[in-house]
């Protein structure tokens, strides 16, 4: 749990975590969405309100804390990361989480993202994942799609796309998932989750911006086409998606994956799919997983990667208790005439 | 004076008194220069003499052996009375090679003792130190020149032991440091607990062997008639320690963490001059401080703020070019009115210019480096020792006005020594802090209406929940706020706070006089050449002052009756006019400046001639 301090959290609902402030979105945004799915969690996740920390940078998505009724950070672009670390290893009793963007999360970012997660400091981390620059009126982002036109370059994106999973993924994540705004269920199971975890939790929320990327998500979005285009992850179960009569499944050969099709009353195991094992300590099965992409394959949603590491915060800690242990508590006196002295009589 | 004769193999020479002493010690990068620099100042510290140095050091690891390039220099300026400066001029050079010898011979003082590792002195050394000709002849006609076979003897000394000529060559800076020891009579037992604790075996063995040979090498040999004695300084009583600006500023760290009761949280990326403070603040998690290397100087001082907020007392610091990148950050600590401290120990610029070399030339940048208006409290220590005190007043500033602070050290300050009387710890400031608790009439942003801070309520506090940012604020509520008269409102509020800070400041006292023909303005760590030049000045007769400020942002509130009680106004500095800019542009004082970006500090002479120059115009 991301709480080593046990206390007692008096009931809370959601309205508890909702401000007086107006929410500025666009209508339809995706962001709304996402923030109703955060305030449901919050109370069911036995941290006490003034224990939460959002931490954001700049972007449509980094209006969030002034949205969440808890302490919050709205600092600068890219750095959220930066931040977030500075008071999870100051105050490791708090829950701390961080909303980005693909623009802050991933261009001006990056080199903080990267050493967060590798760092594996005990944050959430929710990428909002809308492929586009909102805020700054529809510029493209490290995630927009090849080719695609937009205001800052007419012509078509020529800049190859980071995918944020494998991002995550390279910097050595110990949690990575994917979930979709609108699917309420999928994104609070996996907001439980990542808080659950001790370290890192990277999330990629694939979110619509109605106004300057409409639809970019639309296939994983509606309901009727989910089940062909997204493939949810379950530990343990099979890599199957579909609906009756279209089931299918996904089998890894040497991170090769293929597509296997599956009678309504096939075994799956026994057909050769791949079972998601979310704790395989290597990374390059859940590598393999966030290649998956459309319109080849599935898009993969739910928790790719699960596994354990020491977090930073609590190595840092017990750096400072072994000091103590062996050293003492510090004492000025004795620091400031450490070492050779004189007296002047 | 007599030679005393040689008895049961030890020589007793006479003792000459000498007031005052500069000694240089220059070699390869890789001679341990500034090892033998810092030994030599331990041990004339332990002798009671007042003392001052300055390690020049190249920023290459190792440049090329025996080359111009790869020269490090440690001078040290010890005597009997006041010393500020590292001299202008060392009376005593000891070059370990040509290189050497060719990069410092300017600097010693005429008819001043050259000893040099004859040894070194190859033709193939000589070339690469650029000498066409064989440069001893004119040195034995203008200085006192002593050869001595250094490496020779080195190895003479470790003939029995089991080491490598190469292992064995390593040592001979302890043969120079020993010769030195005798010539000055200076204790050699801190040295030798020191070699005992450090080096383990042979190589300890060796070192401390040959250490004593130099110093046998001094009684017996006749290059040297005579030894010198430096009485020992009046100083204040006290207990006394050597201390460099970067030590004196972790401990002000350390201190201040104890004496405010919270732990310190470091955010900090390695940049040459500061990396120091960042070692020695880490070797003492003890303290319970929690330093932090970033992925940059971003991350370093955005990390720092996130601990701010979290309620820790933080701290970032760097040099120049990160003091630049960390100037974002700093721009939302002033608009979330977060208490930091930001450390620039200045080096020689722009961009990464002349890493290891001194000055201080980012007042400006810490003044208006900033987006908008983004004003911040600077304060700058003028010694080393003063670094301590001044990091103690930083931390107390940026949490009392809840704003961030900026101390300007430089490269000089960072790395000179100089003898500190250590305080009592019981009489040190203390500054407990008060987070706010109290949820009846809390607002993030209402303020305290002597201070103008608002409040610091953590995380963790029920019923404070609240959010703050880079957004304009709604004076108060702290709400996100686009409205015109709250934004000119927010603006001068976070002036105003700062410019309060000066009701703090005890009233100027320039040294020398209060009013007359000529006053010398400085700042940060030029305060020991300044001084020193005008009680010279006003030795010899000449009407001028010196008074130097500690606070630049904002400006003492008496600054400019003072500067009207004067003449003139010299302000020296190590970059082309920044205070002086600042205090014509302010007080409407036709002051001058005397600039130098020599990536050195000043030389008292050259004061002394400024002083005169001002004086007859």
């Amino acid at each position: 749990m991301a709480e080593p301090i046990a206390r007692e959290t008096p009931a809370l609902t959601r309205k508890d975590f909702e401000t007086d402030q107006e929410v500025r979105w666009c209508p339809g945004c995706g962001d709304y969405s996402v923030l109703a799915n955060v305030q449901r969690v919050m109370p069911e996740l036995g941290v006490r309100r003034e224990d939460f920390v959002f931490v954001s940078g700049i972007g449509c998505s980094s209006r969030f804390p002034y949205y969440m009724n808890t302490y919050g950070f709205h600092t600068i672009h890219g750095r959220a990361p930066a931040f977030a670390t500075g008071i999870k290893l100051a105050r490791p009793e708090l829950s701390v989480w961080v909303v980005t963007g693909d623009g802050d999360g991933l261009s001006i970012g990056g080199n903080h993202l990267l050493h967060a997660i590798r760092r594996n400091v005990d944050l959430q981390i929710l990428l909002f994942n809308n492929r586009i620059y909102g805020l700054t009126k529809g510029q493209y982002s490290p995630t927009s799609r090849l080719g695609m036109k937009n205001k800052s370059i007419p012509m078509g994106v020529i800049d190859h796309p980071i995918d944020p999973l494998a991002f995550a993924l390279g910097a050595g994540a110990t949690f990575v998932a994917r979930t979709v705004d609108v699917d309420a269920a999928g994104l609070q199971e996996v907001l439980r989750r990542a808080h659950a975890h001790q370290g890192t939790a990277f999330v990629e929320i694939l979110q619509n911006c109605p106004v300057y990327n409409d639809g970019e998500w639309a296939a994983i979005e509606d309901k009727r086409t989910r089940v062909e285009a997204g493939l949810p992850l379950e530990h343990g179960k099979p890599l199957v998606f579909g609906a009756k009569g279209q089931r299918r499944g996904i089998r890894f050969e040497h991170g090769v994956p293929h597509l296997i099709e599956l009678a309504d009353d096939a075994d799956p195991i026994a057909a050769g799919v791949t079972v998601h094992d979310e704790r395989v300590e290597r990374p390059a099965y859940a590598f393999a997983l966030a290649s998956l992409t459309p319109p080849a394959f599935p898009t993969p949603i739910g928790v790719l990667r699960a596994v354990e590491r020491p977090s930073y915060e609590r190595l840092l800690d017990q750096q400072i208790a072994t000091a103590v242990e062996q050293r003492g508590a510090g004492d000025l006196r004795a620091l400031l005439q450490s070492g050779d002295t004189w007296t002047v009589e | 004076m007599s030679i005393a004769q040689a008895s049961a193999g030890r020589a007793r020479k006479p003792h000459q008194r000498v007031e005052r002493v500069a000694i240089r010690f220059a070699g390869d990068s890789g001679d341990g220069m500034q090892l033998t620099g810092t030994k030599f100042t331990e041990s004339t510290a332990l002798a009671g003499n007042d003392l001052s140095t300055l390690p020049d050091f190249p920023a290459e690891i190792r440049a090329p052996a025996g080359t111009l390039a790869g020269v490090s220099g440690f001078q040290i300026h010890f005597a009997s009375s006041d010393v500020r400066t590292p001299a202008d001029q060392p009376d005593v050079l000891v070059a370990m090679n040509p290189a050497a010898l060719r990069a410092n011979l300017a600097d010693v003082r005429p008819g001043g003792m050259v000893i040099i590792n004859a040894d070194a002195f190859t033709d193939k050394n000589l070339e690469r130190a650029g000498y066409r000709d064989d440069p001893l002849p004119d040195v034995r006609e203008r200085y006192r020149l002593v050869e001595i076979p250094l490496t020779r003897l080195t190895f003479e000394a470790l003939a029995d032991l089991n080491l490598s000529q190469r292992e064995a060559s390593r040592s001979r800076n302890f043969f120079a440091l020993g010769l030195m020891y005798w010539l000055y009579a200076r204790p050699v037992e801190p040295t030798l607990r020191w070699i005992a604790d450090r080096f383990q075996g042979e190589v300890g063995e060796a070192n401390r062997r040959v250490l004593m040979a130099g110093i046998h090498f001094g009684e017996t040999s006749e290059l040297f008639p005579v030894s010198f004695e430096v009485p020992p300084a009046k100083i204040e009583p006290g207990l006394y320690r050597n201390i460099t600006g970067n030590t004196a500023l972790a401990w002000g760290v350390v201190a201040a963490g104890v004496q405010m009761g919270r732990p310190v949280f470091a955010g900090a990326y390695p940049i040459t001059p500061a990396s120091e403070v960042l070692h020695e603040l880490a070797k003492h998690r003890h303290f319970g401080i929690k330093t932090f290397q970033a992925e940059d100087e971003i991350a370093a001082a955005s990390a720092a703020i996130g601990a701010a907020f979290a309620g820790q007392l933080a701290l970032t610091v760097t040099s120049g070019p990160g003091f630049l990148l960390k100037q974002e950050a700093l721009n939302l600590a002033v608009v979330a009115e977060l208490p930091l401290v930001a450390v620039d120990v200045q080096r020689a610029g722009p961009s990464t210019g002349m890493p290891t070399k001194t000055e201080q030339a980012d007042l400006l940048m810490a003044l208006y480096g900033r987006s908008s208006d983004s004003p911040m409290p600077v304060l700058a220590p003028a010694t080393p020792g003063e670094c301590f005190a001044v990091m103690l007043e930083a931390f107390r500033l940026a949490v009392k006005y809840m704003t961030p602070v900026v101390v300007l050290s430089d490269g000089y300050l960072a790395n000179s020594a100089e003898p500190w009387k250590i305080p009592d710890v019981d009489a040190l400031p203390r500054a407990p802090i008060a987070y706010r608790t109290e949820r009846e009439g809390f607002a993030p942003y209402r303020r305290d209406a002597d201070t103008l801070a608002r409040p610091w309520a953590i995380p963790g506090t029920p019923g404070l929940e609240h959010r703050i940012g880079g957004l304009e604020k709604q004076d108060g509520s702290g709400n996100v706020s686009y409205l015109p008269d709250n934004h000119q409102r927010m603006t001068d509020l976070r002036r105003e706070k700062v410019e309060r800070i000066a009701a703090e400041f005890p009233p100027l006292e320039p040294r020398g006089a209060g009013s007359g023909r000529l006053l010398v303005v400085g700042w940060g760590g030029t305060h020991g050449a300044i001084a020193t030049a005008v009680d010279e000045a006003r030795a010899a007769g000449r009407e001028v002052a010196h008074l130097h400020l500690r606070q630049l942002n904002p400006l003492p509130r008496d600054l400019g009756d003072v500067l009207a009680r004067f003449e003139r106004v010299v302000v020296p500095e190590l970059n082309t006019g920044q205070l002086v800019r600042i205090l014509r542009d302010r007080y409407l004082v036709p002051a001058q400046g005397y600039s130098k970006v020599q990536g050195q500090p000043f030389h008292v002479s050259e004061l002394r001639a400024v002083i005169d120059r001002a004086l007859e115009a």
